[in-house]
Parts: structure tokens; C-alpha cells; sequence
């Protein structure tokens, strides 16, 4: 599946999260994942939305997402210019025969535990949504309990910023 | 200076230049309606909310000014909602005031309560729940900043009661606003519009496809200059109509499902579309993978979303219309003085050679049944063409759209993305509102004229004398006519019946004048007393044939190239239509 991640700097006000999950379904664009939290503006929130691109026509996404009059900023980040995260947290069945092996697997992807009891273990894992996949698929074997996961975030690379224009921009003056 | 929420709304207005507002008061509101009484605004009593926001919508298309509506909470805002949808499918500028039930009570299934900025946010182009009576100002300066720039749209506004009833310091005006994430595109870039005249000084069959955006940005005088210069006939949309006026020798009518055939063929054997200020919209393209299959495009619209929505332009320019065209054609004159003028000879010949083989045609005999079309050009000889003809949604709009001939901008109001049935009477309302000196005239169908004439009490009493003739054909006739061609003749319920309700007392009854005519030879009696009437509305029952149906069609979804003629024509006839000799580019 061709993924696309869209930054999407928004107003920190009421309905504006309902204002663009509102436009995704009308517009029957297909969402993977949604992730919204502030940023170092208080007054502006930043979500990062995953589009399947064969689906959803991302320039279309886009367009719409601009006229929105709460969304101050939409940035596509390309894979090989972004860095991009996601956490999970999951809890894995491991009894003591079981246990040792569910660990060298956390270990391997560098998750750490932060829970256990006599039949359960969990991991709580932070990296690229690819690898995140794998780890799963590796612990698939010895019974998820449950799952969550945040939803992929993602940063442009460099000392650029998302903000360094859209922000900067004139306020519209009464007419 | 200390005043009410309420008071500043209806300042804030007052400053807007706002001269009317339709409305319907009631528990949420109340509170605005009081400073409202001693203002400069005059207030429209109308007897249900859809009409209030029709009229807004008639009043902005009449007049290219921002329409308002007032509403209470709850039903009052809810009734609202159709015509939100309607200017947000056509791009009306409309800002739409609600009351809300007081904050505390949010949330709480009040009385009257219903969550409005929520339900509105597919169908605004913006709305806002106000939480503090200072922003009243600025909220209000906002609402009409967006609603009437770039694409044009309606803004909600919602307010508490409270907040209306709360002290606010009112401070000077225009106040600050707060729009950071609102931009108009700026100028357009000049190299796609010398790209743009480019194209259009080399093409050999060039049309222009004129949209409702050009109408918006006032660009008609413009229009006509680019036409004359490229020698490129023009297509005027549903949307559009007026724009161009339709006894210009480039005219081509009206494209799309039900449009002139000449305009249809054009568009399919183009080498070149100018798009401008139109949508792509499935009624004019039919299935799109076939629609102007041989054709470049360039297509001109002011928001970004259009374009290479539904078709991937060659030459994409964002901006103004009215900027673009007057580059255009700035562009082209120059061309044209260095390389001569276009070569479109061959083609507007073509096309001149479609219209006098296939004209909108239908058959009025003198002693048979009364033809709607035959209503609608002796209206529009009658007038000559000099009238505000505002429509329903049906097939006396597409006769309408088809038959009247117009001759200039803002003379043509309907519903046209939405197709909202019951929107004529309330739209002439407030386009007779707008410009109380001209003719406004509905033509409307019985089924359409049913679900918003209440409005006529309105308009009696305000002394608004809109007629509505009304083509009788005692059904939904456009459905029906889809159940004759497409489900085997089964007429499921569609059958209004004729005399049910009387028109001419119903007029009477609601202090209007009611006519009736049932005979082609009454016709133009009857329309001139109509037209004579300047106190009141008037209300005229035309008894159409029930049978009639609208032609030329492209069945729905499928291509341009199936249009099929109807029964006034031939089967030879037909035949010479679909299969027209490709001309060589």
C-alpha cells in the first residue's frame, strides 16, 4: 500500500478536529492513521494524517484540506526527507516457558517492557511504522492480548521548518 | 463603549452594510431582535427559515452582494440547512446568524437545541460557535470577509444566548480579524495566461466554457472582448447563463445533459476548452473519460480544489476570472498583431451549420395542448429578455434555461449543484428585494412551487410583486420523464394531479392576483396582465402538457456523444447528429 504523510498544522480551537475528519469522510478520502497533539504554539495544533494513496488522490486531500479556514498549513512528508515514528504498546502472552524468547524478541527491536505479570508481558515500542510491523508479526506467535498504537508522527529532516512560511503570512485585514 | 452581544451584532451588521436581513425570530434569538427593531436594517418576516435562506441566496445572486438570514436554534436552524447546502453547492455568499441555546446548557439536549455549527460543517464554507460577546465583532467581520471572497460560500454563525444578552466593549470598526489559515490566491501567473492565449491564438476549434465563476467576478464585459478577439464560441452553463448573451452570433447556448446540441458537439470536437469559472461538473461533462476527448484544456478557476479535480488541465490558472480574462486577452492582442487573427473561419461555420440543423425545437399547435417552451419565449419575447428569471429545479428550469433568451448577467437565478425544488418563490423574494426597480419573474414547476409558496404571504405583504408562472403538468415531470425512458414507463408516484391545489385561489388566498391559461392563443393575454401587476405577486397557472420532456438529453453517466435528439426530430436526423464528420485539426 502507497502511503502518503500530510503534516497539517491547525487552530487550536473547538470543532477543528471534527471540521477535518469531517472533510475526509465526505469527500470518502480514506484515512490510515490520525494524530493530533500541540505543538509549541499554543494556539496552533499539529496532526499528522496517513492517506492510502491509491485510494485517495493526495493532491485532491490537499486542495481541500487548504480551504478549510481553521487549517493554517498542510506539508506532505516524503518518506526519504522525514523522519517518522510511531509507539506502540502490546501486550503479549508469556509464561515462563515462553518468557525468554518474547524478551530477545523485544530486545531485538529495542522495545522495552514496562509491565508483566505471571502470564503477560508489555512491550512498549517506538519506531518507524515498517519496523513497528515487523515486531508484531515476530510476537503474532505467542498471542497478542491487545494492541494500540499512536498513529505514525513525522518531522521534515534538516533545520527547515513546517512553520517557517505559512505562519509568517499577513493576517487578512478587514475589508 | 459598553453594549449587548445583541446590540453589537446588529451594529456589527449595520457597519457591514447590511440593508436586509429575512428572518424568523424565536426563543434562542430573541434577544437580537430586539436592538434589531430600533436599527437601520430592514427585517423580512418570512413564514419558514428554507425560505429566509432562498431569499438570502436570491438576494446575493441578484445583486453579487453577501445575502443574510437570522434564525433561532434548534428547527430554526435546522430549517436552514438546505439552503446552506444549495449556496455552498453554487457558491452564494451568504452569511446565515443562528441562536443558540445559553452556553450552560450546551450539550445538555436542551430545549430547541441542536448542535448547528456541527450538522452545517459539510455544507458551509465556514462556521463558528461564538463563546465570548467581544468576539461578536469580529466574528461577524469574518463571516462576511469569507463568505465573499475567493470562492464565494455561506458562513454560520452561532450564538448563545447568553452571549447575546452579555455585556461586550465595543471597540471601533472594522475590528481586527482572525484568519490565519484564510488565503485568497493572489495574481494569477502571467505565464500561464500568455500560455493560455497562446493556445488560443493557435487553435482551430476553440470553445469557451463560461462557469458561474464568471458571473461572480463580474466578468462578462471582459468575456465578450476575449471571445471577439479569438473568434472562439462560447458555451454559457446552467450556472452561467447571462453571461454571454445568447443573440451573440458565438453563442452556443447552454452545454451538459440537457444543453443545446451545438453546444454539446462543440465541446466534444473542441481542440481547445477554456474553462473559466466552471467545475467540470458531471451534468455538463457526462461519463468524463469521454467528454471533449480531442481538446487541450486550460481552465481558470479561484480555487485551487477545482482544478484537476474531475479533469487534468494542460495550462492550470489560479486567480480571479475577470484578472485572467482581461490578461487573456491582453496576450492575444498582441498575437494577433504580430501573427494575425485566429483561424476559427472553418469552425464557426460548423458550428453556425449545428444550430440551423439542430435547434432546441418543439411543436405548439395552435388548437393542442399549451408547450411549457412555448410559455417561456413568448415570456422572453414579451420582456425582451429584460427580466430577473429565477427558476425551481425540474424540467421547467432546463425549458427555462434552454428557451428564455438572456442578454446580461444577474437575470438568471436557480439552483443548480444541489437542485433544490421549492427554490424559486423564495429566491425571486429576495432577488425582487435586491433590486426592487426590475421584473422578477419565477417560472416554476407545481411540484417545486408546493414546497416553499407560503413565501407568497411574505411577498404580499411586503409588497413584493414577483410573478410565478407556475408549468402545470400535474407531476414531478422530470422524475417522470426518467421513469419514461429509463423504468419501462412505470409511473411510481409521481402523479400530482393538476387541480389539486387551486392555483388561482391559492394566489387569491394568500392576497396575490391568480391567473389561469390553458390555450397557446391566451398566452401572451395573460402574461401582459400579469406583467401589468406592480402592487402585488401574481400567480398564474399555466396548464402544460404532462407529456412534454425535456430534450436534447445525454442519459446520466453516459457520454456526450449519445445525445439524444428526441421525437421532434427524425431518426435520420438523429443519425446525422451522433455521427458528425470529425473536422481535420
Amino acid at each position: 500500500m502507497t502511503t502518503h504523510t500530510l503534516s497539517v498544522l491547525v487552530e487550536n480551537k473547538p470543532g477543528v478536529l471534527a471540521h477535518v475528519a469531517g472533510l475526509f469522510s465526505r469527500r470518502a478520502f480514506n484515512i490510515s492513521s490520525l494524530a493530533v497533539g500541540p505543538t509549541q504554539d499554543d494556539q496552533v495544533s499539529r496532526m499528522t494524517i496517513v492517506v492510502d494513496g491509491a485510494s485517495t488522490p493526495v493532491g485532491q486531500v490537499t486542495e481541500q484540506l487548504n480551504k478549510l479556514v481553521r487549517v493554517l498549513k498542510v506539508a506532505e512528508m516524503h518518506e526519504d526527507a522525514a523522519v517518522e515514528r510511531e509507539l506502540a504498546l502490546v501486550k503479549v502472552r508469556a509464561d515462563p516457558a515462553t518468557r525468554s524468547q518474547v524478551l530477545e524478541v523485544a530486545a531485538v527491536f529495542h522495545a522495552e517492557i514496562i509491565d508483566m505479570s505471571p502470564a503477560t508481558l508489555v512491550l512498549e515500542a517506538t519506531s518507524s511504522p515498517g519496523k513497528l510491523d515487523a515486531l508484531l508479526a515476530m510476537l503474532e506467535p505467542y498471542g497478542v492480548c491487545e494492541l494500540v498504537r499512536t498513529g505514525r508522527v513525522a518531522l521534515a529532516r534538516g533545520a527547515g521548518s513546517i512553520t517557517d512560511r505559512s505562519l509568517a503570512a499577513v493576517p487578512a485585514s478587514a475589508s | 463603549m459598553q453594549l449587548t452581544g445583541a446590540q453589537a451584532l446588529v451594529r456589527s451588521l449595520e457597519h457591514q452594510g447590511v440593508d436586509v436581513v429575512f428572518g424568523l425570530p424565536g426563543g434562542a434569538i430573541l434577544p437580537a431582535y430586539d436592538p434589531l427593531l430600533s436599527s437601520s436594517l430592514r427585517h423580512i418576516l418570512v413564514r419558514h427559515e428554507q425560505g429566509a435562506g432562498h431569499a438570502a441566496e436570491g438576494y446575493a445572486w441578484a445583486t453579487g452582494r453577501v445575502g443574510v438570514c437570522i434564525a433561532t436554534s434548534g428547527p430554526g436552524a435546522t430549517n436552514l440547512v438546505t439552503a446552506l447546502a444549495d449556496a455552498y453547492m453554487d457558491s452564494v455568499p451568504m452569511v446565515a446568524i443562528t441562536g443558540q441555546v445559553p452556553s450552560a446548557l450546551i450539550g445538555t439536549d436542551a430545549f430547541q437545541e441542536a448542535d448547528i455549527t456541527g450538522i452545517t460543517l459539510p455544507v458551509t464554507k465556514h462556521n463558528e460557535l461564538v463563546t465570548d460577546a467581544d468576539r461578536i465583532p469580529a466574528a461577524i467581520a469574518e463571516a462576511f470577509h469569507v463568505a465573499s471572497t475567493g470562492r464565494p460560500g455561506p458562513v454560520l454563525v452561532d450564538l448563545p444566548k447568553d452571549i447575546l444578552q452579555a455585556p461586550m466593549s465595543w471597540g471601533s470598526w472594522p475590528p481586527a480579524m482572525e484568519l490565519p489559515g484564510y488565503q485568497v490566491p493572489g495574481p494569477p501567473d502571467p505565464e500561464q495566461i500568455r500560455a493560455a492565449a497562446a493556445l488560443l491564438h493557435q487553435a482551430r476549434r476553440p470553445v469557451l466554457y463560461v462557469g458561474g465563476g464568471v458571473i461572480k467576478a463580474d466578468a462578462h464585459a471582459e468575456l465578450r472582448q476575449l471571445a471577439e478577439l479569438a473568434r472562439a464560441p462560447v458555451t454559457t452553463t446552467l450556472m452561467a447563463r447571462g453571461a454571454f448573451p445568447d443573440s451573440h452570433p458565438l453563442a452556443l447556448g447552454m452545454p451538459g445533459m440537457h444543453g443545446c446540441y451545438t453546444a454539446v458537439a462543440a465541446l466534444q470536437e473542441a481542440d481547445l476548452v477554456v474553462a473559466l469559472g466552471a467545475r467540470f461538473d458531471d451534468r455538463v461533462t457526462g461519463r468524463l473519460a469521454d467528454f471533449a476527448p480531442r481538446a487541450k484544456v486550460v481552465h481558470v478557476d479561484i480555487d485551487p480544489a477545482e482544478i484537476g479535480k474531475n479533469r487534468t488541465p494542460d495550462v492550470p490558472i489560479i486567480g480571479d476570472v475577470r484578472t485572467v480574462i482581461a490578461g487573456m486577452t491582453r496576450e492575444l492582442a498582441e498575437l494577433v498583431s504580430s501573427g494575425g487573427p485566429p483561424d476559427t473561419g472553418g469552425w464557426t461555420a460548423a458550428v453556425d451549420q449545428w444550430k440551423q440543423q439542430f435547434p432546441l425545437r418543439y411543436t405548439q399547435d395552435a388548437d393542442g395542448p399549451l408547450k411549457p417552451q412555448h410559455v417561456i419565449e413568448r415570456l422572453s419575447a414579451l420582456t425582451g429578455g429584460d427580466a430577473i428569471v429565477v427558476s425551481g429545479v425540474g424540467q421547467h428550469q432546463m425549458h427555462a434555461a434552454q428557451h428564455f433568451s438572456f442578454t446580461k448577467p444577474r437575470s438568471w437565478i436557480n439552483s443548480g449543484g444541489l437542485g433544490t425544488m421549492g427554490f424559486a418563490v423564495p429566491a425571486a423574494m429576495g432577488a425582487q428585494v435586491g433590486r426592487p426597480g426590475d421584473l422578477v419573474v419565477a417560472i416554476d414547476g407545481d411540484g417545486c412551487f408546493q414546497m416553499t409558496a407560503q413565501e407568497l404571504a411574505t411577498c404580499a405583504i411586503e409588497k413584493l410583486p414577483i410573478k410565478v408562472l407556475i408549468m402545470n403538468n400535474g407531476f414531478l415531470g422530470m422524475v417522470r420523464q426518467w421513469q419514461e425512458l429509463f423504468y419501462d414507463e412505470r409511473y411510481s408516484y409521481v402523479e400530482l394531479g393538476t387541480a389539486i391545489p387551486d392555483y388561482v385561489k391559492l394566489a387569491e388566498a394568500y392576497g396575490c392576483v391568480g391567473l389561469r391559461c390553458e390555450r397557446a392563443d391566451d398566452v401572451d393575454a395573460v402574461l401582459d396582465k400579469a406583467l401589468a401587476v406592480t402592487d402585488v405577486p401574481t400567480v398564474v397557472d399555466f396548464r402544460v402538457h404532462d407529456r412534454e420532456g425535456v430534450f436534447p438529453m445525454v442519459p446520466a453517466g453516459r457520454p456526450n456523444d449519445e445525445i439524444v435528439l428526441g421525437p421532434e426530430f427524425s431518426a435520420d436526423e438523429q443519425r446525422a447528429a451522433t455521427r458528425r464528420e470529425v473536422m481535420a485539426p
